[in-house]
């Protein structure tokens, strides 16, 4: 649980349906979001169109609309939906009592990425 | 029942046996020490310790003994005669307190040692408690094990009221057993809705509303803060927002932990569970491990049908003849008489997957299916379950099922009935006077006929005959039968509100009316959307219907919102947000002027702009400063100016008779009346109006969706007017003599398009699509037309006139605008 894991605190800190956001010094600011089923994903806050920051976006089953010009991006692959083509990184996460927790290597490791 | 056993094993003789020794005389142990007696029944000298002071039993039995519908000589499995014939030695109540891997061999709390050759731990979960303060007082229990349905059967005998935090299926159980019971219940549920891990949003919340109809008082989102206690002894919990509930006893059911504690200290790899190979091998090839305490290729399970599998590659590899296991796909069944509920695998949607809905509102039916790449993942059932182990075996096969993709909802008997997995011919072959319509009762000859009359459509048939007209259960019979009937011809219907239905806005905003449907899940599942829980264009839609429909008792959805009018204020390109305060009728004053400086200077705003709507917009806020600016701006009068909303925007004014050499009425005067009273209603698009003082119309206000133009005489109201895309002059409605009428008519007209324009159509469009004269008759065809809609719309305005953004900078939804977290990548730690 810690080692691997980065503790992001309780699960009730993030409403069903809506979207919270954790940025990363030096790195791409991360969206952790928690659909209307109370599952929980974390992708790169940036959408792979105009980088709109999705975690605004409204949340439907295991998707989100991206609040600039509506791409439906997938919470599960990151991967844009429909006739649109783009992929936004997706960070390992898990929920452990009640807490949830990301992988430590895909937070920073979205940087080298970036670069 | 409660006195602790031991039934020592043959001792005396020699025994060159393998000495095997389990920890754990729960469901996992024994079945495991069943496997191997199975395959080499001498092998072994078997010690079992178990910290119940009981045989062993089927654990998941104890919910109807809890509900008096078994009793606990029945759950028993093996009992005391079980272990004696088979030459076990069983030491109940006394738990092993320590593993000595060392010397091989386990210490229990009496102090007896038992040297071991191979070692099975089978400890299961212990029950998660909440660290709530109270937690430790009397009363409150877990649901585990049979001493805990004694403590709660102790308590029903007193009456009362009980509290079960957590609406899982463990919690429920429990809540069903005390209330039939006789105690008054009331379950706690920190998710917003019941069994969230193995129902979705519309299955929970039938669930909800069945449990809430048998007299179960069900709190959901509901977080529990403190466990109150008197004398020592519960009495009672208080929730974080503040509310109380008494209770004589609370059961806490919020989930469970693998016990893994001994494993731990004695020195095995653990992680969440303890940690096993394909052959329940631990990381000390003497140690094996087995059950809800284990955690198998990354997974802990919390279900039996698990344990049957792993106790299968147990005894195979203790028994020299390794076989594996390989995981375990599970399904879940509530055990609540009455309450038919099943799910399995995975139904979170998303990524290529694709639902399959079905719902019948009259027999309070609801099912759904998860296809993905041709192959059946997920599967929730409501109120019919008949086809559950069908589905689950499709599941766990990972069968293709594109064969029968079609008929698949439909359930087995009509999925494999070979020809009939095409609907079509299903529907064929129904007799002419099978009922195709339940709510209006239309047969199928009906149906046909009105077809060949030359209904055409959908929409037609639905006005013809009423049949899919009501609540759209047989929508898709209908459309099989103007298949059938027409061939080709058929004709598209009326745009539907979105792909995730069959009904257009019309019937939508009609059926929550007719039917008065005031959750959005409700609307969902009694207009049989075919989707779990809608998308991004239904969701704001139908938030809207309801808001419209019953102001001040529907609760506005948050996450039904577009993120400008979740966050009341407009986002940019970059990220950041607009903010532009209300400037009644576009007039403005130093105090007001100062306080928009003030901010632009102290959060560095790049730039403030006058915008084309008479008033100043700030740009560039982050969102975690938008309370703070909201706080500064409210403080110097301002409100939000609803910029961002679909909602009354700005009323644009001239300087009218008060300075204008042409001016003939205080056009800037009844702006700003008029903004007043319309500002912070919410309606079906923007809404945009302007007061000009004279013709000449220096506010424009022959492009706005109300206007008006002063004259000498009185007033011209004009509305459906629209700058933008698709400009649009005003049509003339009608003139007022005075400043009273025209707000009133203003009202009225306002209400009107609230009540019957479709979410995103403009006044513009809307008239278009209705006529103008339809506009003026709802308006003016009975003297009193106009004063009741006024009254409606001043009546929901009762409700709409709160600043958001004073809530905002008072600390409501401040989760909103905060990070959850930074995280510096060099410490890696979170602050
Ligand atoms: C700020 C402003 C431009 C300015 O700098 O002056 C503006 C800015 C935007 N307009 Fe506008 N409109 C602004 C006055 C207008 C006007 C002029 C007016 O109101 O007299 C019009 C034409 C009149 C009309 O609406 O009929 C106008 C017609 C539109 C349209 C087209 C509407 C249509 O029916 O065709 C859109 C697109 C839409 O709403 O879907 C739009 C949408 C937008 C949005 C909200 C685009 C968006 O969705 O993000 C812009 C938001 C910028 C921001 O973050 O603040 N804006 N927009 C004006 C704000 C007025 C205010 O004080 O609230
Ligand atoms: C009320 C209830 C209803 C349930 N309903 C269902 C259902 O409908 N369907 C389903 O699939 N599952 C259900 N379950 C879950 C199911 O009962 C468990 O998955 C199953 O019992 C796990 O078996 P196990 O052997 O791993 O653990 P257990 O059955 O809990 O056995 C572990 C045993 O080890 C003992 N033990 C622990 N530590 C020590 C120690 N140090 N020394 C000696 N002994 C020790 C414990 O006292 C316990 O008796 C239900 C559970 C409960 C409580
Ligand atoms: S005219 Fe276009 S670019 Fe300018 S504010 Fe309006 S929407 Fe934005
Ligand atoms: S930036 Fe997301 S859709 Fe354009």
């Amino acid at each position: 649980m810690i080692g691997d894991w980065l503790d992001i605190g309780p699960v009730d800190q993030i409403a069903p349906g809506h979207a919270r956001t954790l940025p990363v010094r030096g790195g791409e600011e991360i969206a952790v979001f928690r659909t209307l089923n109370s599952e929980f994903h974390a992708i790169v806050n940036q959408c792979p169109h105009k980088q709109g920051p999705l975690s605004q976006g409204i949340v439907h089953g295991g998707v989100v609309t991206c609040p600039l010009h509506g791409w439906n991006i997938s919470l599960k692959t990151g991967e844009a939906l429909g006739d649109d083509e783009g992929c936004v990184p997706v960070i390992p996460l898990r929920v452990d009592a009640g807490r949830i927790y990301l992988l430590r290597s895909a937070v920073i490791g979205k940087r080298a990425t970036a670069a | 029942m409660n006195a602790p056993i031991t039934i020592e094993g043959p001792s005396g003789t020699p025994d060159n046996r393998e000495r095997l020794v389990v920890i754990g005389n729960g469901m996992a142990g024994c079945r495991a020490v069943e496997e191997i007696l199975a395959r080499d029944p001498a092998r072994y000298a078997i010690t079992i310790f178990g910290a119940e002071p009981r045989v062993n039993y089927n654990r998941i039995m104890l919910s109807p003994v809890l509900a008096g519908e078994k009793s606990f000589d029945e759950i028993v499995i093996n009992p005391a005669e079980w272990y004696a014939e088979n030459a076990i030695t069983l030491v109940s109540g006394d738990p092993v307190t320590r593993i000595d891997r060392a010397t091989q061999t386990v210490i229990a709390g009496s102090g007896r040692a038992e040297p071991y050759d191979r070692l099975v731990i089978a400890t299961g979960s212990d029950p998660f408690i909440i660290p709530v303060p109270g937690k430790d007082l009397d009363g409150v229990v877990t649901f585990r094990d049979l001493d805990d349905v004694d403590k709660m059967l102790a308590a029903a005998e007193q009456g009362g009221t009980a509290v079960v935090i957590g609406g899982g299926l463990l919690g429920l159980e429990a809540a069903h057993g005390l209330n039939l019971r006789g105690m008054e219940v009331t379950v706690i549920h920190l998710m917003p809705t019941l069994m969230e891990r193995q129902l979705d949003e519309a299955a929970g919340w039938l669930l909800k509303s069945e449990l809430e109809r048998r007299g179960q008082t069900i709190l959901t989102g509901a977080n529990t803060e403190e466990i109150i206690g008197k004398d020592g002894k519960v009495a009672g919990v208080r929730l974080k927002d503040g509310t109380e509930i008494a209770a004589d006893i609370v059961v806490m059911a919020v989930g469970i932990r693998p016990a893994i504690g001994l494993a731990k200290e004695a020195g095995l790899d653990v992680e969440r569970g303890i940690m096993v190979d394909d052959h329940m091998v631990t990381s000390d090839p003497a140690v094996m491990a087995v059950g809800e305490c284990v955690q198998h290729r990354g997974t802990c399970y919390g279900l039996v049908a698990p344990l049957w599998d792993m106790c299968r590659a147990l005894a195979d590899a203790a028994c020299d003849a390794p076989s594996g296991y390989e995981g375990s796909v599970t399904s879940t069944k509530l055990k609540v008489s009455g309450i038919d509920l099943f799910s399995a695998g995975d139904f979170s949607g998303g990524d290529g997957a694709e639902d399959i809905v079905m719902r019948d509102a009259a027999r309070g039916v609801y099912k759904r299916v998860v296809v993905k790449d041709n192959r059946l993942v997920g599967a929730v059932l409501y109120g019919d379950t008949a086809d559950g182990s069908w589905y689950f075996d499709l599941l766990r096969k990972g069968e293709d099922v594109s064969d029968i993709r079609e008929a698949l909802i439909f359930g087995q008997a009509f999925a494999s009935g070979g020809a009939l997995a095409d609907p079509n011919s299903a529907v064929a072959a129904l007799s002419d006077d099978a009922e195709i319509c339940g709510c209006n009762g239309v047969s199928k000859a009906r149906v046909v006929a009105t077809i060949k009359q030359g209904a055409c459509s959908l929409d037609a048939v639905r006005s013809q005959c009423k049949a899919s007209a009501s609540c759209g259960s047989c929508t898709g019979l209908v459309e099989s039968l103007l298949a059938l009937t027409l061939g080709d011809e058929v004709q598209e219907g009326v745009k539907t509100l979105c792909k995730c239905t069959t009904f257009s806005h019309a019937d939508v905003r009609r059926l929550i009316r007719e039917k008065q449907l005031k959750a959005l899940p409700e609307v969902l599942q009694e207009l049989h959307w075919s989707t779990p829980d809608g998308c991004a264009h239904c969701r704001p839609a139908l938030n809207y219907y309801l808001l419209c429909e019953w102001p001040g008792e529907y609760q506005d959805d948050q996450q039904s919102r577009f993120v400008n009018e979740r966050m009341h204020a407009n986002i940019q390109k970059d990220g950041t947000y607009s903010v532009v305060p209300r400037m009644w009728g576009g007039i403005t004053n130093p105090t007001e002027l100062r306080a928009i400086a003030d901010v632009v200077e102290k959060f560095n705003a790049p730039m403030v702009k006058v915008t084309g709507g008479q008033r100043l917009d700030i740009f560039g806020i982050k969102k975690e400063d938008l309370p703070a600016v909201w706080a500064d701006l409210n403080a110097a009068g301002m409100v939000s100016g609803h910029a961002y909303g679909k909602a009354l925007r700005t009323v644009k004014t001239c300087v009218g008779s008060e300075w204008c050499r042409f001016g003939t009425q205080d056009s800037t005067g009844l702006g700003v009346k008029l903004e007043r009273m319309t500002w912070g209603s919410w309606m079906p698009h923007k809404f945009k109006i302007a007061v000009s003082g004279c013709p000449r119309n220096c506010a424009e206000a022959t492009i706005k969706d109300f206007g008006v133009i002063c004259v000498d005489s009185g007033y011209e109201l004009h509305v459906g007017g629209n700058g933008g895309i698709k400009v649009r002059v005003t049509d003339l409605l009608c003139k007022a003599a005075t400043e009273a009428e025209t707000m009133e008519i203003c009202a009225a007209f306002v209400q009107l398009y609230r009540e019957e324009a479709w979410y995103l159509e403009r006044t513009a469009p809307w008239i278009e699509r209705v006529g103008l004269e339809y506009v003026k008759a709802a308006l003016f065809d009975d003297p009193d037309k106009v004063k009741r809609l006024a009254a409606r719309f001043r009546h929901s305005q009762q409700f709409m006139q709160d600043d958001p953004w004073a809530e905002r900078a008072a600390g409501k939804h401040a989760e909103l605008h905060q990070h959850l977290a930074e995280v510096r990548p060099f410490q890696m730690e979170t602050v």
